[in-house]
C-alpha cells in the first residue's frame, strides 16, 4: 500500500470508516486519513505551521503533535502524517503535547523574534518571550519547507530546495546561483507564513531569487499579469500558443 | 569459479577444496584490518613475501592479508597457524627474524609476544590472551582465517551452506520462523526483532520488494561493520540473499558510507564472485529465485544512517528522515516494501540457518539473544573489536578483555551506543550488557561503540563533544532537534567557559524532554542521552563548573589556571621559550612568573617543564 499524505490525493486510498477516540470522544473517520484532518473535521483544533491542504505533509514544524495510546505506553506523533486507524486513542492537548508545542514555539521565537506569525502563535500558547538564544534577530525563515514543497508539487519546477544541515540549513537555489528552473511565479513568497522571501517589482521587472523576470502586461487592460517566462512555461505545459496567456483573468 | 547448479555440485566442490588444503600447513596471517592497515600491514606483508622468496619458502608457507584480528592495540598483528602463535607490534624490520626463528626454527620471538601489563606473564598463543579468551566469535570468526578476496576461502569454511539450505530445503515462512525463534534483534542500534520486521514486509502485497543493508556506520569510534565488510564480505551477501528469498525481494542494495572505499571494493569483488558462482542473478541454485545486489554510496552524512533518510538518499533526494508510519517494511524505497537491516544483523543470518535457531537462542539473555560485536576504545589497555554473548558484564569487557584502565588510572564512565548513548558510571560495572539493561540505566546498545573513560575525562566536556557532533550532523528538518541541539551546545559552552547558571541546567533538562518526545527521528530523540546521563550521574561536575568555575578533571581550558611554583622552579627558561604569548618572565636560574592576564592556557609550559614546577588547577 502506498501512503498518500496530502488531503486531495488521500481520497484515492482512504479506507472504510473506523472508530477512534479523540479527547475522550468516540468518532468515526475514514481509515488512512491523517489524524490532523480527522480531528479538524470533527471540531478538534490542532495548531499547525508547516501544513497546507494542497501540499504533502512532511512533519517539519512539530506543532501538530498529538499523544496517542494509553498510559503508560503513549507516543507523541505528528498528526499531519499519522494515519487514522481503528481503536486509536488520541489526545490533542495533553500536558505533554502542550508542553512540546510551547517549547517548539519558544525555540522558534528565539530563532525568528520578529516573525509575526510566530509571535502570534506563541502568544496563543501563552509564550511571550524565549529563554533560548537568538543568533540573528532579523531572521524570518522558520524552515517550514512550505516554499520548497510548493515549488516542487504545485509549480512543479523544484527551483529551490533545502540546503545544508543544522548549522547552516537554509532554503536556496542550487549552488546559491540563479536557478534556470525558476519561472518567477512568486508562489514561494505567497505561501511563506513569515514573508521572508523577498521579491521586488520595478519598471516592469520582477526580481526574485537573484533573477530578473520581465513582466508581461495584459493585451487588453495593460496590467501586469505575471513574468513572461512563467507564461511561456505554462504554454509549454498545456501546448497552447503563448498568446493565450497574455490576457489576464479579469479580461477573459 | 564454477556456477553452482545443485547441492551435489556445491558439496563436491567444497569437499575437494578442503581435501586440497593441508590443515598443518604453516600460514602467516597478517592483519590488514582497520587498526593495522594504517600501521603498516601492507609493508609487513611485503616484507614477508620478500623473505619467503629469499628463503625459498613460497611454496610451503601460505601468506594471507586477512581481516581484523580484533586486538587493535597491538597493531600490526601477525598470527601464525597452525600453532596460533600471535605476535604484536610487528614492523617490516621484525620480519626476517620471525621467518628465521619462528618459521624455520620453530622458536618464539620473545619481544613480539603479548605481555600482561600487571603480571608480566607472556602469552604466546591466541587462546591464552585474555582479550581473545573471553570472546565468542560468530560474526568475527572468519576474520583472521580467510583471505577476504578469496571466495574459495569462504566456501572452505562452510560459506553459502546456509544459502543452499534456505533456498533448496526451506520455505520462506520457515526461514522467517527460524530468524524469529533465534531472537535476533537489529544490530544497528534499533534492536527491533528481525524476524518480525521480515514478516511485516513479507505480508505486504506490493511489488517489487527491496532489501537494504545499512552500512552507513556513522558513530565515531565504531568500526565493527567496516571490519566485517572488509574482512568477510560474503557473509553479508549470504545473509542478504537468504533474507531476500524469505521476504520475496528481487533486488538488494548495500548503502556504504562514503568514507569506506576499501569496504566498497571488497563488497563489489564479492558480488562479482557471487554472481559468477550463481549465488546472485537469475535462478539461483536452480531454485527459481532471482536476486541481485547493488552498492549505493553515501555522501558523508551521519543522519543517512537513519533508515528513512538513507532511503531518501538512495532515491536521489535530500537525506532527511520522514515521520513513520509508514515504516519502510510497508512502504520504503520508491514507496515499495523494504527491509533494511544493519551489516552485523545480515552477517548473523547464515549461521542462524546453519546452526539452527535454538543454538542462537541458547546464547545471550532472555530478551537479547546471540552475540554482539563491540568496538572497545578509549582509556583501556587493550583496545579493539570484541564479540561477546549478550549478558557479558561491563566489568568483564573492560577489565577481563580490555585489560583494565591504562596507566592504572581509575575508571570513570563508559559511553555505549555512540553519540546517542549515555555515560554509565562505575556503580553499574556489573551490569550484564543487553538491549534492555543498557536502556534501564539511561544508555543504549546502539551499534556497539564502547568508549571507556578515566578520571582525566571531564563529563561536561564529553557531553559537549557528543552534542557538537550531533549538532553538525543533524539534518535540520525539525525544530526540536535543530534548534534544540543549537541551544544545548550553547549552554554547554557557557558552562565550560564559567558563565553557566543552574537555571540553564534545568532548561537543558526541560528542552531534552521535548526533544525526546517530539523529534522526527532517533538523532533528535536520543541526543538527550548524553545530557541526561551525565547530569544524572555526574551532576557534581556540572555544579563545580557552574558554582566554583572549576574543572576538576583539568580539561576545560577556560577554567584552568596555570601557575609556577617558586619552590620547584629552577629558572631553566624551558617554559619561557615555549610560551606563544610571552606570559612567562623572570631572570635565568631564578623562579619565573606567569602573567595570568596574558596566559592563553595552551599548556605548552606544563609540557615543557622537566621539574614539575608548572601546576594546573
Amino acid at each position: 500500500m502506498v501512503w498518500k499524505i496530502s488531503d486531495e490525493t488521500a481520497f484515492d486510498t482512504l479506507g472504510d470508516e473506523v472508530r477512534l477516540t479523540i479527547n475522550g470522544v468516540t468518532i468515526r473517520a475514514p481509515q488512512n486519513q491523517s489524524l490532523l484532518v480527522t480531528a479538524r473535521q470533527n471540531g478538534f483544533e490542532i495548531p499547525t505551521l508547516c501544513y497546507h491542504r494542497d501540499l504533502p505533509s512532511e512533519g517539519q514544524c512539530r506543532m501538530c503533535v498529538v499523544e496517542i495510546g494509553e498510559y503508560p505506553r503513549t507516543q507523541i506523533v505528528n498528526s499531519c502524517t499519522f494515519p487514522t486507524q481503528a481503536g486509536l486513542v488520541v489526545q490533542t492537548h495533553s500536558e505533554k503535547v502542550v508542553q512540546s508545542r510551547r517549547i517548539v514555539l519558544e525555540l522558534l521565537l528565539a530563532r525568528t523574534p520578529k516573525a509575526k506569525a510566530i509571535q502570534d502563535l506563541a502568544a496563543a500558547h501563552g509564550v511571550y518571550e524565549s529563554r533560548f538564544k537568538t543568533d540573528d534577530p532579523e531572521e524570518l525563515c522558520i524552515l517550514c519547507g512550505l516554499c520548497v514543497r510548493t515549488c516542487r508539487e504545485v509549480v512543479g519546477v523544484s527551483a529551490i530546495s533545502m540546503k545544508g544541515r543544522t548549522p547552516d540549513k537554509q532554503v536556496a537555489t542550487p549552488f546559491m546561483e540563479q536557478s534556470s528552473a525558476c519561472i518567477g511565479c512568486g508562489s514561494c513568497a505567497f505561501i511563506c507564513p513569515t514573508n521572508v522571501i523577498p521579491y521586488t517589482e520595478k519598471d516592469g521587472v520582477r526580481t526574485i531569487w537573484g533573477r530578473d523576470f520581465e513582466l508581461q502586461p495584459c493585451n487588453v487592460c495593460g496590467n501586469y499579469i505575471a513574468p513572461k517566462y512563467q507564461l511561456e512555461h505554462w504554454a509549454k505545459l498545456t501546448g497552447d500558443p503563448v498568446e493565450t496567456f497574455f490576457v489576464c483573468r479579469d479580461c477573459r | 569459479m564454477p556456477r553452482f547448479e545443485s547441492t551435489d555440485h556445491l558439496r563436491e566442490y567444497r569437499r575437494q577444496l578442503v581435501a586440497k588444503r593441508d590443515p598443518n600447513q604453516t600460514q602467516v596471517m597478517v592483519c590488514a584490518g582497520p587498526g593495522c592497515l594504517p600501521m603498516g600491514s601492507e609493508e609487513v606483508a611485503a616484507a614477508f613475501r620478500e623473505e619467503f622468496e629469499k628463503n625459498g619458502l613460497g611454496a610451503k608457507v601460505l601468506l594471507k592479508e586477512c581481516g581484523c584480528h580484533g586486538l587493535c592495540a597491538g597493531a600490526v598483528r601477525v598470527l601464525i597457524r597452525p600453532q596460533e602463535i600471535t605476535y604484536q607490534h610487528v614492523t617490516p624490520e621484525d620480519v626476517p627474524e620471525i621467518v628465521e626463528k619462528t618459521l624455520k626454527e620453530g622458536q618464539v620471538v620473545d619481544r613480539l609476544v603479548y605481555e600482561d601489563l600487571h603480571s608480566h606473564e607472556k602469552a604466546v598463543h591466541k587462546g591464552e590472551i585474555p582479550f581473545f579468551k573471553g570472546q565468542m566469535p560468530i560474526v568475527l570468526r572468519k576474520l583472521d582465517v580467510i583471505d577476504p578476496t578469496s571466495m574459495d576461502d569462504y566456501l572452505a569454511m562452510g560459506g553459502y551452506r546456509g544459502l543452499r539450505q534456505a533456498l533448496l530445503e526451506m520455505k520462506p515462512d520457515e526461514i522467517i520462523d527460524a530468524v524469529d525463534k533465534s531472537g535476533l534483534r537489529g544490530r544497528g542500534g534499533g534492536g527491533f526483532p528481525t524476524g518480525r520486521k521480515w514478516r511485516i514486509c513479507q505480508d505486504e502485497l506490493e511489488e517489487p520488494k527491496f532489501i537494504i543493508c545499512n552500512a552507513d556506520e556513522g558513530d565515531p569510534g565504531a568500526f565493527m561493520d567496516r571490519a566485517v565488510m572488509e574482512g568477510d564480505p560474503h557473509a553479508v551477501l549470504e545473509g542478504m540473499i537468504i533474507g531476500a528469498f524469505a521476504i520475496g525481494a528481487s533486488k538488494g542494495y548495500i548503502y556504504v558510507r562514503h568514507e569506506y572505499p576499501l569496504a566498497v571494493r571488497r563488497l563489489q569483488l564479492a558480488i562479482d564472485q557471487a554472481r559468477e558462482a550463481g549465488f546472485l542473478g537469475k535462478n539461483i541454485l536452480r531454485s527459481g529465485f532471482n536476486f541481485d545486489i547493488q552498492i549505493s554510496r553515501g555522501a558523508g552524512a551521519f543522519v543517512c544512517g537513519e533508515e528513512t533518510a538513507l532511503i531518501h538518499s538512495m532515491e536521489g533526494n535530500i537525506g532527511e528522515p520522514s515521520p513513520r508510519p509508514p515504516y519502510p517494511a510497508q512502504a520504503g524505497l520508491f514507496g515499495k516494501p523494504t527491509v533494511i537491516n544493519n551489516v552485523e544483523t545480515w552477517a548473523n543470518v547464515p549461521e542462524i540457518i546453519n546452526m539452527g535457531a535454538d543454538w542462537y537462542a541458547g546464547i545471550g539473555t532472555e530478551n537479547s539473544k546471540g552475540t554482539k560485536v563491540f568496538s572497545l576504545v578509549g582509556a583501556v589497555n587493550q583496545t579493539g573489536l570484541v564479540e561477546v554473548p549478550m549478558g557479558t558484564t561491563l566489568r568483564q569487557i573492560v577489565y577481563d578483555l580490555g585489560g583494565g584502565i591504562r596507566q592504572d588510572r581509575e575508571f570513570k564512565a563508559v559511553q555505549t551506543g555512540g553519540p546517542s548513548g549515555g555515560c554509565i558510571p562505575a556503580q553499574f560495572l556489573d551490569l550484564p550488557v543487553d538491549y534492555d539493561s543498557l536502556q534501564s540505566v539511561g544508555s543504549i546498545m546502539g551499534s556497539g561503540g564502547m568508549i571507556v573513560m578515566d578520571t582525566t575525562s571531564c563529563m561536561v566536556d564529553v557531553a559537549r563533544y557528543f552534542i557538537n557532533f550531533l549538532y553538525e550532523e543533524s539534518c535540520g528538518k525539525c525544530t526540536p532537534c535543530r534548534e534544540g541541539l543549537k541551544n544545548l551546545l550553547f549552554i554547554l559552552d557557557e558552562i565550560i567557559h564559567g558563565r553557566g547558571t543552574e537555571e540553564q541546567l534545568a532548561l537543558m533538562e526541560e528542552l531534552c524532554d521535548t526533544m525526546a518526545a517530539a523529534s522526527i527521528c532517533g538523532l533528535g530523540k536520543s541526543a538527550v542521552n548524553p545530557i541526561r546521563s551525565t547530569i544524572k550521574y555526574f551532576r557534581e561536575e556540572y555544579l563545580a563548573h557552574i558554582r566554583d568555575k572549576k574543572c576538576h578533571a583539568l580539561v576545560c581550558r577556560p577554567l584552568l589556571k596555570y601557575t609556577i611554583d617558586p619552590e620547584t622552579c629552577t629558572g631553566c627558561l624551558a617554559c619561557v621559550r615555549e610560551c606563544p604569548v610571552g606570559a612567562i618572565s623572570g631572570k635565568k636560574k631564578l623562579p619565573q612568573e606567569l602573567d595570568q592576564e596574558l596566559c592563553v592556557k595552551c599548556g605548552l609550559c606544563y609540557e615543557a617543564c622537566q621539574f614539575d614546577a608548572v601546576h594546573i588547577e
